[in-house]
């Protein structure tokens, strides 16, 4: 197991190193191909009138004369080594992992990214909580009750919660609960969950109604899907055969087989989102990952997406290897090398 | 659209970019005391808000709750280049001297605030002199001095740590030889830029004469900046306040509070009333959440000032109440079409003519939004909120405003191109409207021959490499080019200074001017700036907007409107001119 674990380790590593690879020719490169100049670049990030002279100090302030090779370099060893940061009136060390400063802030990237951490993890666990148990539960009944009205009615609005986008459902939901009825809290609300778990809830709710919503729909076809094909093994039969209770054959026998599709699926769904809701989090101005991302993309802030980017990469890769650990729990036919 | 909520390369399309713009306004005259509107109490109507005071009381208190669909480009006000942030800064910073907090015209009038009195002019207006209110603290009760003004004027010069902010200072300032502000170019003697005789005195010199530099003394580059305390970069984490507003808490990227400074003096302080306790702004927020959060009475202001968005359009003007309770001023922004002269056959003049008399302003306007959302048909540069300007249309378009086709079919023939000529337009690509409006003028100037091929370039290098670039835009035809420019001031200098004076237009591209060649224009130009009475002054800024006119080097498209909507919950809301938008220095809560 522990050599497993390290092997996927070591691959993590070289993957997130590709795709920052990637993310900075995305950024960095395709824009001189198209013919961009250091100064060209430089311009999203001085004022509206600035002058060649503004310009060209900015190029170089933010290092677009170097070659493209030194560019990388220099964030990759702000990661690994740290960087400095000439602020003015002095230089301020800025302690690896240093994703560099933001273009149009002067900010360090890493903080921010730990500060929204909190946001989109809240977010994210809140909303799988509530889709887990919302869509796994309405897939087995469905399945179970087969052709009732139930599985009519949940199949019906399972799509509508596919169909449906978040802007839209969100935006919806707040003029209706929030703005309308005044029961949910107004659109940018967030509070910790340390500072009063209460008010975390009660700002979190409607994002999270939200967003499980869209994945419990998804997740309650999958579940009956599986739970179908299950339900009607051999083995199931035995077990029924075996006089054990229905409750004991449903949960021990049917939907543990079932899961591990579904655990795949969440596994990803859960590392995306904690790389950035970003529709959930802009829709309902929730200042996590997802957010920071849009307007990092928005802004053509570099050093910001770069970093968001890398963070979610992190989370996509993370989640990965632990739904890989969790299949050996769930179902024990799973053998690790 | 994407259905799953995920980040990560897959957004990557996603680029769009704010106009950023600043304003700031009018025309020196004798200080008063400017703190209480001078306008009437409205009845809450349409536009009530342009001409009058809408729920006037004196009731102190309460916080407002503003919102930002995105961020600013910095709070420090050394680094500020955003209109809505020179209308907000004043919350929290004392300039020399600024504009009035008033009602419609009477906000673009000058109003000493740190100065006692409005500048003196000598030395052919190339020297400027600002006594200094005694009295005045920063929010650690320290006195602020004549010096803590040129400290913040001189880091100001500095673009590699304040890239955000203008270059008046830097341009017209007679500073010393490769200056370049006070952390490089530590213990350089500055004094024959700015002098500080006492603590009390401010002296500025400048290059050259600029009739106009009272306009300078209100930029929010002159809010006194403690040395001590300045943290450059870093200081818009937190600015030291000089007005009646400091820092509570700043989350760069997420928002601020601000409470009262307790060194805020109102003696010293005509221009403010200061009514509410605290102001909590979030940024980075939904920009139709904030319509729908301040039609319902959850937010108080829409920060940007720019008016709803095209969701709330219909909800404002279709509901009697909502209408009601909005305004719709004309701000000092101007959509225009460039007509490059370089490029064949626009070089002939009544070639440009005949474009002038072909377009369609109606469906210009509708490109831009229509008549409340887009803004009001041009027929010359300078906007109606600027002194100087003068109704008038030397190419009338009809009376439906569509256009006079037998006229430009005239100017055509006179051009030698009796059946129309080919030529490219450029615009922004992540610009819906420009590219409406870019159509809307493909179809018209079809109606006489003249085709037009339509070349989208992307708006981060529109200026720097494609249309603002002579070279290009020549040798790619580019003969027009959809433009815009907003007033840094409502002024004639402030409008007109970037966009018709050809020596600003360089080879290596990045002007906003890219069609206004005419050294007569030039010469007008630094005419006005010469000239220190203002009537005179004004007149020229007229004759300038003709002579471009004359010219046709610019097809005028709109002058921009924004539908606001006022706050539930707040009192003295009104329009400053200045500014386009609803004055935060005067709002108070209900």
């Amino acid at each position: 197991m522990a050599t497993y674990i390290i092997r996927r380790l070591i691959w993590a590593a070289v993957m997130l190193t590709i795709v920052s690879i990637i993310t900075f020719a995305i950024f960095f490169l395709v824009p001189r191909l198209a013919g961009a100049t250091p100064e060209s670049l430089a311009t999203r990030y001085v004022g509206r009138t600035a002058t060649a002279e503004q310009v060209k100090i900015a190029a170089e302030k933010l290092g677009f004369n170097d070659p493209l090779v030194v560019q990388y370099g220099r964030f990759a060893k702000g990661i690994v080594a740290g960087a400095d940061y000439d602020y003015g009136p002095g230089v301020e060390h800025c302690p690896a992992p240093c994703f560099g400063y933001s273009f149009l802030t002067r900010l360090p990237v890493w903080p921010d990214l730990l500060d929204r951490l909190p946001v989109t993890m809240s977010l994210a666990i809140g909303a799988a909580i509530l889709w887990v148990l919302a869509g796994v539960a309405t897939g087995v009944v469905s399945a179970l009750r087969r052709g009732s009205f139930f599985d009519r009615a949940a199949m019906t609005i399972a799509l509508g919660g596919v169909s449906l986008p978040i802007f839209f459902t969100g935006m919806v939901s707040l003029v209706i609960f929030s703005y309308g009825l005044g029961i949910t809290a107004p659109g940018g609300s967030f509070t910790p969950f340390l500072d009063d778990p209460a008010a975390w809830a009660y700002s979190l709710i409607l994002p999270w109604i939200t967003l499980a919503f869209l994945y419990a729909a998804g997740y309650a076809r999958l579940t009956r899907a599986g739970m179908l094909e299950t339900m009607s093994e051999d083995y199931i039969r035995t077990a029924r055969a075996k006089g054990l209770t229905e409750r004991t054959v449903v949960l021990k026998h049917g939907l543990r087989a079932a899961l591990t599709p579904i655990l795949t699926i969440f596994g990803l769904d859960v590392g995306l989102l904690l790389g950035g809701a970003v529709l959930t989090e802009s829709t309902y101005s929730l200042p996590g990952m997802g957010k920071y991302a849009i307007d990092a993309i928005t802004n053509q802030d570099l050093p910001k997406v770069m970093g968001v980017v890398l963070f979610a990469a992190f989370f996509v890769v993370v989640a990965n290897l632990i739904v890989d650990l969790l299949y050996a729990v769930v179902d024990p036919r799973v053998r690790l090398a | 659209m994407k259905r799953r909520t995920t980040t990560g390369a897959a957004a990557l399309g996603a680029v769009l970019a704010l106009a950023l713009s600043a304003c700031g306004g009018g025309s020196g005259t004798t200080p008063k005391d400017s703190a209480q509107p001078a306008a009437e109490e409205a009845k809450a109507e349409f536009n009530a808000g342009l001409t009058g005071v809408v729920n006037p009381s004196d009731k102190k208190g309460g916080v407002l709750k503003f919102a930002n669909e995105g961020d600013w480009d910095s709070l420090d006000p050394g680094d500020t280049y955003y209109g809505y942030s020179w209308n907000f800064i004043r919350l929290y910073g004392r300039s020399l001297l600024m504009f009035k907090s008033a009602v419609g015209k009477e906000g673009n009038e000058l109003t000493p605030d740190l100065a006692e009195g409005m500048g003196q002019p000598s030395d052919d207006a190339k020297t400027w002199t600002y006594k200094l209110k005694p009295g005045v603290k920063f929010e650690d009760g320290t006195a602020i001095t004549s010096k803590d003004v040129k400290y913040a004027v001189l880091r100001s010069l500095d673009k590699e740590v304040f890239p955000d902010g203008y270059t008046y200072f830097n341009d017209f300032l007679d500073l010393p030889k490769g200056y370049k502000g006070p952390y490089k170019s530590k213990g350089v003697n500055t004094d024959k830029a700015i002098e500080t005789p006492d603590d009390q005195t401010i002296v500025f010199h400048l290059k050259q004469p600029l009739s106009n530099f009272d306009y300078f003394a209100q930029l929010p580059a002159t809010i006194p900046v403690p040395e001590a305390k300045d943290t450059g970069a870093k200081y818009r984490e937190h600015v030291i306040a000089s007005g009646p507003y400091m820092f509570e808490k700043n989350e760069i990227g997420k928002g601020f509070t601000l409470v009262r400074n307790p060194n805020w003096d109102p003696a010293t302080d005509p221009n403010r009333k200061a009514l509410p306790d605290g102001f909590d702004v979030t940024t980075n927020v939904n920009a139709d959440d904030i319509d729908n959060r301040v039609l319902s009475g959850d937010l108080d202001v829409a920060i940007l000032g720019t008016g709803v968005k095209q969701a709330a359009l219909g909800r404002v003007l279709g509901d009697p109440a909502n209408k009601a309770n909005s305004d719709n001023p004309t701000s000092t922004r101007l959509w225009y079409t460039s007509i490059n002269g370089n490029v064949p056959p626009l070089d002939n003049i009544d070639c440009r003519k005949a474009v002038q008399y072909a377009a369609n302003k109606v469906d210009y306007q509708t490109a831009f939004g229509g008549e409340f959302a887009g803004g009001q048909i041009a027929t010359s540069l300078l906007p109606p909120a600027i002194p100087g300007h003068e109704d008038f249309n030397l190419y009338p378009p009809g009376a439906d405003n569509k256009g006079d086709l037998d006229k430009a079919k005239e100017h055509l023939t006179a051009c030698g191109h009796a059946d129309g000529f080919e030529t490219n337009i450029a615009y922004r690509a992540e610009r819906p409207n420009e590219k409406a409006a870019a159509e809307a003028l493909q179809q018209a100037l079809g109606r006489v021959g003249i085709k037009l091929t339509l070349k989208p370039f992307p708006q981060a290098d529109y200026f720097a490499l494609y249309a603002g670039k002579p070279g290009y835009a020549k040798d790619n035809k580019l003969g027009l080019a959809q433009n815009g420019w907003m007033s840094d001031w409502p002024d004639g200098f402030g409008f007109l200074g970037q966009i018709v004076d050809s020596r600003v237009i360089r080879d290596t591209g990045g002007s906003s001017n890219i069609s206004v060649r005419d050294p007569e224009v030039d010469k007008m130009l630094d005419q006005a700036m010469a000239e220190t009475d203002q009537a005179k002054r004004d007149a020229l800024w007229t004759a300038i907007d003709k002579k471009v006119m004359e010219d046709a080097f610019i097809l005028p498209g709109i002058w921009t409107k924004s539908l606001i909507v006022r706050s539930k919950n707040a009192t003295n809301i009104f329009v400053n001119d200045a500014y386009g938008m609803y004055d935060y220095l005067g709002l108070g809560v209900k």
